[in-house]
């Protein structure tokens, strides 16, 4: 079965680099992989969204218009893909910047305060990671015991001093219990 | 030979450099402008030039110039970019300079959008510039293609004598899959004898020109040209068929419409819908004879595009109207779902099946 991923949030939120790593996740066992980025004038604060798919056949559209995980990293972005999301779909939400719970009874919502979880714990800038830590917990997109090698693919070379603060937000947020 | 996740943009860039490209001329514009970033880094790392010009006009003439030197070279842009490159390219293919030109469509006229479109079909087919002539046009419809159609480009390009263009848009340019950075096959390629690198007072000088005063030498120079068009138009076509075999409705799209398409395809057949797909890879030499080949067992064809019509008069041309095409478009940056074109799909069979 093909995961239809769509992340959303504001621009400067690490949208982007968050659909990398899941991609990165899904090259590690050989799958399909496809990321498509929102692109325009969208910067920082403006909002960012990205498209990623993986799975076992090949990837027809690259464009998750009904995505069955959302990540949502802001409230304009929840009101949006909300209802969108496939039946069923599972729904990761920074509750932090997020003031309301789901409308729809069909999805499961999996609420975690990331962006203050960040702050807290001198993350700041990755509660992207946090999110996917969560993801990792609450679905099959990403083992657990892929985190290290995804990550060594996905933080550069020249930025890889931030590896360890990204493989200590990801645990932040695969351990994190509402 | 590992995988890499890389952007549209970005492998192309690589595959140029991979197919002995070291000089690039061009001018920043979405969404293709992480083509020409990428190669200002990466030139310099293969003793490759990279220069910004001040337009995309200097851009082309820049291009014109190296290829007249027997390089192999490259320019980038969007929509707006190549209409300004109009009278650069129209003078290239008078003078059967061999050059690589991209454009990563958006959405037009005018300055437009930025939003991915199909909407210079028609430029890049039959007028990129004033005069009697073609570009070959060549559209990749993934990573992986965008990485052998680059390369291949430079090949056809140095056979034929011709500029030839990769058709993308905003989506294959922004989206990143995974792709092996392989070589293509080496190809058996013309001497470039023609190319003006100085004569070391050893042979007469080389000019490259499309300037001819005289109509029959002008006449002349352009059914040279016009042979080696035959030539292509015989040899080059190239096309993919998908699940066409048993197909009653053949739809045909290009780029990253064909993949939405093959979204539709499955969803009607899981419906009892026979559908499939012939996808141009090329987009001019135009594929069709294998369009006129399903004329007779298919119902009907459906052309999505993001246009609003333009590759369909060569689909209708090419099964000589024997046979009804609709048109599913959209213009301006929007994107078709691939619901919509199931409906369209569903329309054509005559309604939904139980």
């Amino acid at each position: 079965m093909n995961h239809n991923i769509l992340l959303a949030g504001f621009g400067g939120q690490g949208i982007l680099f968050a659909g990398k790593f899941l991609a990165y996740s899904g090259m590690l066992h050989d799958k399909f992989v496809s990321w498509l980025p929102s692109y325009g004038p969208a910067m920082r604060g403006g909002t960012a969204n990205c498209s990623v798919i993986i799975g076992n056949t090949p990837i027809g559209s690259p464009i998750v218009n009904k995505p069955d995980i959302l990540i949502a990293m802001n409230l304009p972005s929840l009101d949006k893909y909300e209802p969108e999301c496939a039946p069923n779909a599972l729904v990761i939400l920074d509750s932090s910047l997020i003031g309301r719970s789901l409308v729809r009874t069909d999805l499961s919502g999996c609420y975690i305060p990331a962006t203050a979880l960040a702050d807290e714990n001198g993350l700041k800038g990755m509660a992207n990671m946090i999110m996917l830590g969560k993801l990792t917990a609450a679905s099959s997109v990403c083992a657990a015991d892929d985190i290290e090698a995804v990550l060594k693919k996905t933080v550069p070379e020249r930025k890889k001093e931030l590896f360890e603060a990204n493989f200590k937000a990801l645990r932040l947020g695969y351990e994190y219990r509402s | 030979m590992e995988k890499v996740l890389m952007k549209g943009n970005e492998a192309l860039a690589e595959a140029a450099i991979m197919a002995g490209c070291r000089h690039f001329f061009g001018y920043p514009i979405t969404p293709q402008t992480e083509v020409a970033a990428y190669m200002s880094k990466r030139m310099p790392e293969v003793n490759g030039l990279y220069l910004q010009a001040e337009s995309e006009i200097a851009s082309i003439n820049m291009v014109l110039g190296a290829a007249s030197a027997g390089v192999r070279v490259m320019t980038s842009s969007s929509s707006p970019g190549i209409s300004l490159m109009g009278e650069g390219i129209s003078y290239m293919a008078g003078c059967d300079l061999p050059a690589v030109i991209v454009n990563i469509q958006r959405g037009g006229p005018g300055l437009g959008g930025i939003q991915p479109a199909q909407s210079d079909y028609f430029q890049a087919t039959r007028a990129c510039g004033h005069g009697d002539f073609h570009l070959m046009v060549l559209a990749p419809n993934s990573i992986q293609e965008i990485v052998d159609l680059t390369q291949r480009a430079f090949n056809l390009a140095d056979i034929y004598r011709t500029p030839v263009m990769i058709l993308g848009d905003g989506i294959l340019g922004q989206m990143m899959e995974p792709v092996t950075l392989e070589r293509i096959p080496e190809a058996e390629l013309p001497e470039k004898s023609w190319a003006t690198t100085g004569t070391s007072g050893k042979r007469r000088k080389n000019i490259t020109t499309s300037l001819w005063l005289q109509p029959d030498k002008l006449e002349k120079s352009n059914f040279a040209r016009f042979e080696r068009y035959a030539l292509i138009q015989q040899k080059e076509p190239l096309w993919e068929e998908y699940l066409t075999e048993d197909a009653d409705i053949v739809l045909v799209a290009y780029g990253a419409v064909s993949r939405i398409c093959k979204n539709a395809i499955i969803a009607a057949r899981e419906k009892g819908v026979k559908a499939g797909l012939l996808r141009p890879i090329t987009l001019w030499p135009f594929p069709s004879r294998p369009l006129l080949e399903l004329v007779d067992r298919v119902k009907t064809f459906i052309c999505a595009e993001m246009s609003m019509g333009q590759m369909i008069e060569d689909v209708r041309a090419a099964i000589a109207y024997r046979k009804p095409v609709t048109l599913c478009g959209h213009t301006g940056g929007v994107v078709h779902t691939p619901e919509e074109i199931l409906a369209q799909i569903e329309a054509a069979n005559g309604g939904t099946q139980p």
